[in-house]
């Protein structure tokens, strides 16, 4: 049996998917990204291969996504995480239209079309304000773990109103609040409440078309989850495997590349003998 | 990964021949510094009279071009820091901030010593940093300051109004009295009509230049390679070496075009582009489309002094008319958005192009205001692919790399997945 790999290099963590010949998930892996990408790369990749319980030789195909895609010095190639996202969420959700990915540091929109292309793209510039880092600086802030954060925005009954949707200075709009008593779980009300709203007028740019399919680290919040459904004003796919989508959507084309070799689904095959490029060589 | 095999080469006779000519030109800058031979005239780029000076053998002096100059030679941020300590704003303009710098920190750069002006001609007002800019060179460095009040495009007929022509064409008339006064010489009517004669040959040596990217592939890049064209274009238009220039690169540029040779081995990608380049990264920003086989087939940055590709020739009959012409109507700058946007669209069209790239830059927040909304225009509402990015033309401080290949990766992931769908394959066109 053959496998392909996907690994997505994030600029927080990196994820690792491995698929089998039928497209079914074998082995996963997260790990955090730290100083040394490579390193990164090369650990979620034996992770991955571990949980699978495969030896790096029955893989056919590797496609190294993220920002640390150019890191996967064993990849076959590298596709942006756009297109992998696009992708991973179109295989989970075929009807996905409009993809909201939240990770680390970045938030995107992503407007997809049937066969799973990317009809457009928008991201934050230069700004954290939307991502994960966001998130983590306000649980911080309040003394919580990122992951408890979002079960406690639910509970909020009068959300406060944040004055900035700044990474740096949240940390100290979130004192002021607790200096004035504001209960923790409203602030946090707060904190998600503006950080869906600046994502949704980000994603906007693209069009949001249902299905929308939330994807990245930040969706696993369920606070997140809630507050982007509320403004919205429908229901998000979210996937137990959202988390991984990029890493997921990069085995997919790594599948392609493995099992059909030139696909008319694959972004990143010409349908020609293509030069030496940003694919690597094909 | 495999080297990609389109790492882009600026030889070629055209960069030579640049180099040659711009050296000599920058050799009469420090001359003018060192030395005190000419009167030196400080102007902005955006329709540059350029004519009047050289009839009054006055040495036009582009603060624009030296603070770009300074970043392409990864020389401006000290300049720019300077300027900050002055108390100039984080958010100010760099290109001021980097020219203010210079000023006070010596005025040598690795290129030129720039001299002091006698006269600093403002000559476009649509930018109202740069109208401050010059004041704030005024008060700096002294010299006389004249600022050219030029209308903007307001009319929807596309054509300035009687009333503005006649305004500028005085104004233009006042400039002649103080050049007089300051070089001493009345104008040699008959000289200007020779450099108006001049400029509108340069002119339409350019703009047959510029047609030459319809050919497919484009044998060279309407942005990457057009921007050599552009400083001999404002600072030698007018005389008999510019033209000479012009015409060699026509010849080089027919003869590849004639044998289908383009900038990089294989044309995959045709794209027009919009906004200034980031020039501290000329070459990593360009690397960044050469890789994918991307060409860039038009360029709205190339008619910021000018747009002589629609029908515009300088006419040595009317020649303060003509120059008038020139500053209001004839170049991008001092043109609506409206007519931004047809300008956009008729080089998609006409030069066959995939898709559209909008570089914002921090800087010039006038000139990139609204390109949101032209994103947005020519997306949904004329269905072509746009991609919208931001650094900066002149602080190395805002580009971020990695940001930047991100989205022009995915970019070209989506033109070449749309490609498949459609069944033109890379490379083919749409």
């Amino acid at each position: 049996m053959t496998y392909a790999a996907g690994i997505d290099v994030g600029s927080t963590q990196t994820k690792g998917v491995i698929l089998d010949e039928r497209r079914a998930i074998v082995g996963r892996a997260l790990i955090d990204t730290g100083a040394n990408v490579t390193r990164a790369a090369e650990r979620c990749f034996a992770e991955a291969l571990r949980a699978a319980a495969i030896g790096r030789e029955g893989i056919a195909y590797v496609v190294g996504t993220g920002y640390g895609r150019y890191k996967v010095s064993f990849g076959d190639a590298q596709i942006t995480e756009i297109s992998c996202h696009a992708r991973g969420a179109n295989f989970l959700f075929p009807r996905t239209r409009t993809v909201i990915d939240m990770g680390g540091q970045d938030a995107k929109g992503i407007s997809v079309g049937e066969h799973g292309e990317v009809r457009d793209f928008v991201m934050n510039d230069k700004c954290a304000a939307g991502t994960g880092r966001f998130l983590a600086n306000a649980a911080e802030a309040v003394g919580l773990s990122l992951d408890d954060i979002g079960e406690l925005s639910l509970k909020a009954k009068n959300p406060v109103r944040l004055t900035t949707v700044c990474t740096v200075f949240v940390e100290s709009d979130i004192m002021s609040y607790l200096a004035q008593g504001k209960r923790i779980e409203d602030i946090l009300g707060g904190v998600h409440s503006a950080i869906a709203a600046r994502t949704i007028s980000l994603v906007r740019r693209v069009g949001i078309e249902p299905e929308v399919t939330f994807t990245g680290g930040v969706s696993r919040n369920v606070g997140m989850v809630r507050a982007l459904e509320e403004k919205l004003g429908m229901k998000l796919n979210v996937s137990p495997e959202s988390h991984f989508v990029g890493a997921l959507g990069a085995a997919l084309l790594a599948w392609e590349r493995a099992t059909k070799g030139v696909s008319s689904s694959d972004p990143g095959v010409s349908g020609q003998p293509r030069p030496a490029g940003p694919w690597g060589p094909a | 990964m495999a080297e990609p095999a389109t790492k882009t080469s600026y030889q070629g006779r055209m960069h030579l021949m640049q180099k040659e000519i711009m050296g000599r030109y920058f050799d009469r800058l420090t001359r003018a510094a060192e030395h005190g031979e000419g009167n030196a005239v400080y102007m902005l780029i955006s329709g540059n009279p350029v004519e009047l000076v050289l009839a009054f053998d006055m040495i036009p002096v582009y603060p624009e071009i030296n603070a770009l100059q300074l970043a392409v030679k990864k020389a401006s941020l000290p300049f720019i820091q300077k300027a900050e300590e002055m108390g100039y704003s984080m958010d100010n303009c760099a290109y001021v901030k980097a020219d203010v710098g210079l000023l006070f920190g010596g005025r040598k750069t690795p290129f030129a010593t720039i001299p002091l002006p006698s006269l600093i001609l403002c000559n476009y007002v649509g930018c109202n940093v740069y109208l401050q800019w010059f004041e704030h060179l005024a008060e700096y460095a002294g010299g006389n300051l004249y600022n050219l009040d030029i209308p903007f495009m307001r009319n929807p007929s596309d054509k300035p109004l009687a009333a503005d022509l006649a305004y500028v064409v005085r104004q233009l008339e006042e400039v002649i009295e103080i050049c007089e006064r300051i070089t001493r010489k009345k104008l040699d009517y008959a000289r200007l009509k020779r450099i108006v004669s001049l400029s509108g040959e340069t002119g339409e040596r350019w703009a047959k230049i510029k047609a030459l990217t319809k050919n497919i592939p484009s044998p060279f890049d309407a942005y990457f390679d057009s921007v050599t064209m552009m400083a001999p274009l404002y600072c030698l238009r007018g005389t008999e070496e510019g033209l000479r220039f012009f015409d060699a690169v026509y010849n080089e540029m027919e003869e590849k075009a004639r044998l289908g040779k383009g900038p990089l081995p294989a044309e995959r990608f045709r794209f027009v582009i919009e906004g200034p380049p980031p020039w501290p990264y000329l070459r990593t920003f360009r690397d960044l489309f050469s890789k994918w086989g991307a060409v860039a087939v038009a360029s709205t940055y190339s008619t910021v002094g000018g747009l002589w590709e629609f029908g515009f020739k300088h006419d040595s009959k009317r020649p303060l008319e003509s120059i008038a012409e020139h500053m209001l109507q004839w170049n991008l700058t001092n043109r609506n958005f409206l007519q931004r946007y047809e300008q956009i669209r008729r080089y998609v069209e006409d030069w066959a192009a995939d898709a559209l790239v909008i570089h914002s830059v921090k800087s010039c927040r006038l000139f990139s205001a609204g390109q949101g909304d032209m994103r947005e225009h020519f997306t949904k509402d004329l269905g072509i692919p746009t991609l919208l990015i931001e650094s900066d033309i002149e602080d190395p401080r805002y580009f971020s790399e990695a940001q930047m290949k991100n989205r022009v990766d995915a970019f070209f992931e989506s033109l070449e997945h749309k490609k498949i769908l459609h069944g033109t394959g890379a490379g083919g066109r749409a």
